[in-house]
């Protein structure tokens, strides 16, 4: 931890940044803190407690334009800094990313190009869980299926801390937003909330890091996560890994591309 | 029960006028005759206009409380609601709720004479208030009226334009942005405050009301201090966004005023001691 | 005010034939590690070892999503259908505590200011509440800074305190519609107990002074405190939508064919486009000035206006906020401040 606080303090003295992203203590756990200079540095920590993928804010104009900033980067975090890199979101110019490995030391990356290449050989914390959690729905036969995300959907209420959690979700105005035509009904009902939620899913094939922050950010607990999860795999599978140098998995068109599902 | 302060009176759309290019003038008469008789309202006033199928827009009401029997809107199209009230066709149904908010003092204005400054679109509030004070032309000094709009196309109510201009109790300036001028244009050339800093007008017993885009606003303000009017002889209206229209949904308001309620009409002197968030 | 006691037994007795007589009964169900309330018909479904549900109860009064009126057009002309109360069932919140029967005084103040609400007055009128004290709380719980607390019967028409050691619970019966259920089933209740309720309470700190607070926040419109405290703001609608208290809405158009329903439902100051302008103007452009106007308006505007404090301390919403923007803590820090900015910022 002190190894945190000392490199930040560092970047902070040096001018290297004027803004660092991370976390501090919170009620019942960390929670995102921007640090300003130097001597707030101390109260920042870093650990597998430290959940939310602060990558959140990097597209948040109001908070760090014309900043030089730092940020704490979890494994899913550089996983959504690489991605917002490939969508032109990001520069060397203004950001300094450290990040923290499996065994729980820190990586300091030179450059975003850096970041890429550390994840082509990290390996992505296990997901048991979910993993599970996916297995018990394939289990189930198209009814109790459609029986179980009619229950779990119907809960939403739109508050959309889903959208707001995801570092991908930085559209200035959402398609549930777009009212002509009104693609998605605005109010909350069971099927309109499917309608959001399989659009907003849709919107992160190729793109979501995986990282669980739309589930973890939803108030009434909705598994919803378990739809990025499946179809992170379901992308991996069919047009390969995210960030392995294919670009944007589906808005990149390959020869190798499967079209098998083109009726 | 009470009355569902949601449920609309129908209108009958009884005649449509295009004033400007995307720029419409809905002439709405109530379906319920009697009501329609009853009906009031006051210079200044807002109500919200339903397509049914798309939903509610808030505007001024653009016609004047002395012509009885039928109101008036003029709207832009620019969302869903405004080009679905553009599709329109004379007979069609729409909805009305109102009148909300609150109004010109006019009342107190008497005696005194009148300086009408407004730009583009924000016309229709004013020209509410504009013949209700020459329908009542005795009870006012002098009445002077500048306009402006990017091009001669834009100007909206061109045909009351040119009566105001005719009429010898009314100073009217119209001008365009420089640029948009035709060359058969015979007004003024240049933006509203320069327009207006031209004119010298006297704030002598003088009440000016200004209506415009906010940047116009924002100009316009300094040339009337310059001029020596009082902040608390200066009106103009506020148009947050809203959906109810009574003080309930949440969003109009500047601080702890509410425009649906405590406007949308407000003196300069209210205006400067809200907090800068409209 | 009247005070009684029922016996465990009788309580489920009660309520389980309130439902029997067709009220529709809401109480706390326990699913997984979230408590909400739910439509119960018996009263075994029921939770009471919650210290919170995630969402309030505003909805039996103010539902996220609901129909104001129905429209059908015929080519130009249109016939409206209004608004029918007859629809509304009669209701019993049994379970809710005292920070949320007393979310429905400012529900009902912004409903009601100049014009009544029929929709929300309507349902208010056929809900009776039947609320249990707080025998425990948690750190996110702050009604005692905000003249509540856990065995605050304001806004209750019943409040059932827990008597552990009588098998039971003391009744006090605060309206004239609790004393009318209270009549019906008369033999369900027995004679007060002679015990101090006020033992049998969770104990909770005021966290700051509601005074200090209300002096500080109407004046500290410019101060640079917003910007602080909003910056992990996410900007989503979590706090509002489980607020007793939000009722911020949007009016929608539900439409299919020729006929349609005007609907109203949740929105949250919070979302970036709450203010938007069609022209694109958005006077609150940035997340400072939307967490500004979320705290403003509770502790600020409702008060002045409608003479009601905006928030019950229930503590959903820093409960639900995925980044723990903890509203008690801001508000700490706000009644604390020694210097408070008047000058507006031009």
């Amino acid at each position: 931890m002190n190894d945190l606080k000392a490199k930040v303090k560092d970047l902070f003295e040096s001018g290297a940044i004027n803004l660092f992203i991370g976390y501090e203590e919170g009620t019942r756990r960390p929670r995102p803190l921007f640090v300003k200079n130097a001597e707030e540095t101390n109260k920042l920590v870093f650990d597998d407690r430290c959940s939310g993928n602060l990558a959140v804010y990097l597209t948040r104009k109001d908070l760090i334009g014309g900043k030089k900033v730092g940020i704490a980067a979890s494994y899913y975090a550089l996983k959504s800094i690489n991605q917002l890199v490939s969508e032109n979101q990001l520069s060397d110019e203004w950001l300094r990313v450290i990040g923290l490995s499996a065994d729980g030391k820190l990586l300091e990356f030179g450059s975003l190009a850096e970041v890429s290449e550390y994840l082509k050989t990290a390996s992505a914390p296990p997901k048991q869980n979910e993993d599970e959690l996916v297995r018990q729905i394939e289990a189930m036969t198209m009814e109790e299926r459609w029986q179980f995300w009619s229950d779990e959907l119907s809960k939403c209420f739109k508050c959309y801390a889903c959208r707001a959690a995801c570092p991908m979700c930085y559209c200035t105005k959402c398609i549930v937003e777009v009212n002509r035509p009104q693609w998605i009904q605005p109010w909350a009902t069971t099927l309109s909330n499917m309608e959001w939620q399989i659009n907003r899913v849709m919107h992160m094939a190729g793109r979501c890091s995986d990282c669980g922050s739309c589930g973890e950010a939803c108030p009434l607990g909705i598994p919803i996560h378990l739809l990025t999860h499946k179809m992170s795999e379901t992308v991996a599978a069919n047009f390969g890994q995210n960030g392995d140098d294919k670009g944007n998995v589906l808005s990149t068109f390959k020869p190798e591309d499967k079209e098998n599902f083109i009726l | 029960m009470d009355s569902n302060i949601y449920l609309p009176n129908l209108m009958i759309v009884e005649k449509i006028t295009q004033e400007a290019p995307g720029v419409k003038t809905l002439r709405l008469k109530f379906k319920d005759e009697e009501f329609g008789q009853k009906f009031e309202f006051k210079a200044g006033q807002f109500a919200e206009y339903s397509a049914f199928g798309e939903g509610e827009c808030t505007f001024c009401i653009a016609s004047s409380p002395t012509r009885k029997g039928y109101v008036e809107c003029t709207f832009r199209e620019a969302g869903r609601v405004t080009s679905a009230l553009a599709k329109l066709e004379e007979g069609d149904t729409m909805g009305f709720r109102g009148p909300y908010g609150n109004t010109f003092p006019i009342d107190e204005w008497k005696g005194k004479n009148l300086l009408f400054i407004a730009g583009g679109i924000a016309l229709p509030p004013m020209r509410c208030v504009i013949w209700n004070t020459l329908d009542t032309r005795e009870n006012f000094g002098d009445i002077s009226i500048v306009y402006g709009a990017k091009s001669p196309a834009d100007l909206v109510y061109k045909h009351e334009l040119k009566e105001w201009g005719e009429r010898p109790d009314v100073k009217l300036a119209v001008t365009v942005d420089p640029g948009g001028e035709t060359p058969d244009w015979k007004g003024e050339v240049g933006f509203v405050p320069a327009v207006v800093e031209k004119m010298n007008p006297s704030p002598e017993n003088t009440i000016a009301i200004v209506c415009g885009p906010p940047i116009m606003i924002k100009m316009t303000f300094p040339v009337l201090d310059k001029l020596g009017f009082k902040p608390e002889n200066i009106y103009t209206t506020l148009e947050n966004r809203m959906k109810c229209g009574v003080g309930k949904c949440g969003r109009c308001n500047v601080g702890e005023k509410y425009v649906c309620k405590d406007g949308p009409v407000f003196s300069r002197l209210e205006l400067e001691a809200l907090p800068a968030e409209y | 005010m009247e005070r009684k006691y029922i016996s465990d037994e009788s309580l489920k007795t009660f309520i389980n034939q309130l439902n029997d007589e067709g009220r529709h009964v809401y109480a706390p169900v326990a699913k997984g590690e979230k408590t909400e309330f739910e439509r119960v018909k018996s009263f075994d479904k029921i939770s009471l070892d919650h210290i919170q549900t995630t969402q309030s109860i505003k909805a039996v009064a103010f539902p996220r999503t609901e129909k104001l009126f129905s429209y059908t057009k015929n080519k130009g002309d249109v016939t409206l259908e209004d608004y029918n109360p007859d629809l509304i069932p009669e209701m019993v919140v049994f379970g809710l505590h005292p920070c949320d029967a007393a979310g429905f005084k400012p529900l009902s103040n912004i409903f009601n200011w100049g014009t009544p609400d029929v929709p929300f007055n309507e349902r208010r009128r056929r809900t009776t509440l039947i609320a249990m004290s707080c025998t425990q709380s948690d750190e996110f719980c702050f009604c005692t800074s905000v003249n509540g607390g856990p065995g605050n019967t304001a806004g209750s028409d019943i409040l059932l305190t827990p008597i552990k050691d009588k098998n039971g619970y003391l009744v006090e019966v605060v309206s004239e519609k609790g004393q009318e259920l209270v009549s019906k089933y008369a033999g369900l209740f027995g004679e007060a107990p002679d015990v101090d309720k006020e033992a049998y309470l969770a104990k909770l700190s005021r966290k700051f002074s509601l005074d200090d607070l209300r002096g500080k926040i109407s004046h500290m419109f410019e101060s640079e405190v917003w910007k602080k405290q909003s910056e992990r703001c996410l900007g989503c609608g979590a706090c509002a939508f489980v607020c007793p208290t939000c009722a911020c809405f949007d009016i929608q158009e539900d439409t299919k064919g020729s006929k349609g329903n005007r609907l109203r439902c949740w929105d949250s100051c919070g979302f970036s486009l709450f203010t938007f302008h069609t022209s694109g103007h958005n006077p609150r452009e940035v997340q400072s000035q939307r967490w500004r106007q979320r705290l403003l308006h509770k502790f600020s505007y409702m008060p002045e206006r409608l003479s009601v404090v905006g928030c019950t301390g229930c503590g959903r919403c820093s409960r639900a906020c995925p980044v723990d923007m903890n509203i008690s803590d801001h508000l700490a820090e706000i009644a604390d401040l020694s210097v408070v900015t008047t000058e507006k910022e031009k």
